[in-house]
């Protein structure tokens, strides 16, 4: 296995009041090596702590994560981050944005501008290395931040509500070039969301988590084929698939009250 | 576009012309002695014929703004510097420098001359301290308020302090100096005229007191008026230094020149 998630719990203790606010409660999984997974609840649910936790951002109150054979204990630079909201550094280009792991790591040289390069060129973006970050839409920053999440081989792809800002169209684009560039480099990824369509259209697997505090109430394995086209969305097998997730996320039934 | 610049320009000047107008006609009406207040006319020709000590004081004062700003900014940048990145010194002076920033600091130019004498070196001390503050606060509370994702960015990618603070905290500062200094070179005008009305052999503060004192009321609108322009010209300076910047400021700052 590349990575085993053993019941890892998060609690918050909060100094203001005497209940301690547990957001994770006891979740375990295992991740196979270029397995595409996805964390799929409702909004605030704890999903994406728990992505922060595999990541080393954010400390585990208990429970265990290995990734590639070893204990998770702060950030690695052998994964790859592309946050929920916008973070391109509006004071670099977008090559320099690029490669600005590249130069946390001190590897900045002409293999990875050139890298850069051709890693741009795959998202449709070798026209704009030179622009700034407020020159581009919404889908191709965020296209540009996938490229800086790429840029130093990661062997784990961490993905947190990356489409979650961009429209249904640029949405959907950036779902078939996500599996295009994953069938090219592939990284084990970790996708967290809260559209169920996403999660089935790009997974492998599926985690359906409840409300706070998180909990697994379903595990989709997604058997549908590869390459994946937006046709797929309109099949039996993908909305079957669709009301398994809505069901154990209980839409199904009148929740929409919270 | 054109059109739009040429009427952006246009109306000020209409504006300016027409407060002209009604001064002149203000002055000339109710035959206002001249003493009182001079015609813009006979402002312009004191403008003119007065133009080297004007220059030459004006001289003085710019020298005591750009070499007061420049020591409040090689001072100010590096102490927000130290404030921001260390806790201890944070705690220790972040809430006296906050206090004495609510001191009125033109209040202390008189003992600063006691101090330093009616020299250069009083102006220089005067024109710092207002115009420290402005920068060392505005900084500090850039470097401070560094957008929780491009510090997980960094923290993700294992970043030293050092390249959290080179290649994140500072340049996502930059704006805040920008407009900090904006703020410090508009006070440091006023500073520098203080310091030479509390005492002072040279300068346009200077000029301006000797004109009042001589009853040269158009002279003292001269040296007014030639301060206005020292003044606009230094804050049009730092908004130029902007411009050259902002390659390396995010987008939202600096759109135009306008001296807002």
């Amino acid at each position: 296995m590349f990575g085993v998630i053993d019941k890892v719990g998060k609690v918050y203790q909060s100094s203001g009041k005497k209940t301690p606010m547990v957001a994770i409660e006891e979740v375990s999984c295992t991740i196979g090596n270029g397995e595409f997974m996805a964390f799929l609840g409702p909004s605030g649910c704890g999903k994406t702590t728990l992505l922060r936790i595999v990541a080393g951002l954010v400390s585990k109150t208990s429970g265990s994560v290995q990734i590639d054979g070893r204990e998770v204990t702060g950030p690695r630079r052998d994964f790859g981050f592309v946050f929920q909201s916008l973070n391109l550094l509006p004071w670099r280009s977008v090559l320099d944005n690029v490669l600005f792991p590249m130069e946390i790591l001190g590897q900045r040289d002409a293999a990875a501008v050139s890298r850069a390069q051709e890693l741009l060129a795959t998202v449709g973006l070798d026209g704009f290395v030179r622009s700034r970050p407020h020159e581009l839409s919404g889908g191709m920053q965020q296209r540009v931040a996938l490229c800086r999440a790429l840029i130093h081989k990661p062997s784990l792809l961490l993905m947190d509500e990356p489409f979650g800002a961009l429209d249904e169209l640029t949405r959907m684009e950036m779902h078939d070039l996500l599996l295009a560039i994953r069938a090219a480099t592939k990284t084990t990824i970790l996708f967290v969301t809260h559209s169920v369509s996403e999660a089935i259209y790009l997974s492998d697997q599926v985690l359906v988590f409840s409300k706070r505090p998180a909990r697994i109430v379903a595990e989709l394995a997604i058997d549908l084929p590869y390459p994946r086209q937006a046709d797929l969305r309109y099949t039996k097998e993908f909305t079957q698939l669709e009301r398994r997730a809505g069901e154990a996320l209980g839409i199904l039934k009148c929740t929409s009250t919270t | 576009m054109h059109i739009n610049n040429l009427k952006g320009y246009l109306y000020p000047i209409a504006g300016i012309v027409v407060l002209l107008f009604a001064w002149h006609f203000y002055v000339i009406e109710f035959d206002v002695p001249v003493v009182v207040l001079p015609t813009p006319g006979q402002v312009l020709e004191e403008l003119v014929s007065r133009r080297a000590i004007l220059l030459s004081e004006g001289w003085v004062t710019l020298k005591e703004c750009v070499y007061g700003f420049a020591l409040a900014f090689v001072v100010g940048v590096p102490l927000a510097v130290a404030l921001a990145t260390s806790r201890l010194l944070n705690q220790m002076f972040y809430p006296i420098l906050i206090a004495m920033q609510s001191v009125p600091k033109i209040a202390l130019a008189p003992i600063v001359l006691v101090w330093l004498g009616i020299g250069i070196e009083s102006k220089l001390a005067i024109v710092w301290m207002v115009a420290f503050f402005p920068i060392v606060v505005d900084t500090a509370a850039g470097l401070r308020t560094t957008p929780r994702e491009f510090i997980d960015l960094a923290q993700s990618l294992q970043a030293t302090r050092f390249q959290l603070f080179i290649k994140i905290q500072f340049p996502a500062a930059l704006p805040f100096v920008v407009s900090g200094s904006k703020v410090a070179i508009t006070l440091a005008v006023i500073g520098a005229v203080i310091a030479e009305f509390v005492g002072s052999s040279a300068g346009l503060g200077n000029l301006l007191l000797v004109a009042n004192s001589q009853l040269n009321t158009p002279l003292a609108f001269a040296a007014l008026f030639a301060l206005a322009a020292l003044g606009i010209a230094l804050y049009g300076a730092v908004v130029l230094a902007e411009h050259l910047l902002k390659p390396w400021l995010p987008a939202d700052t600096g759109h135009n020149l306008s001296l807002d």
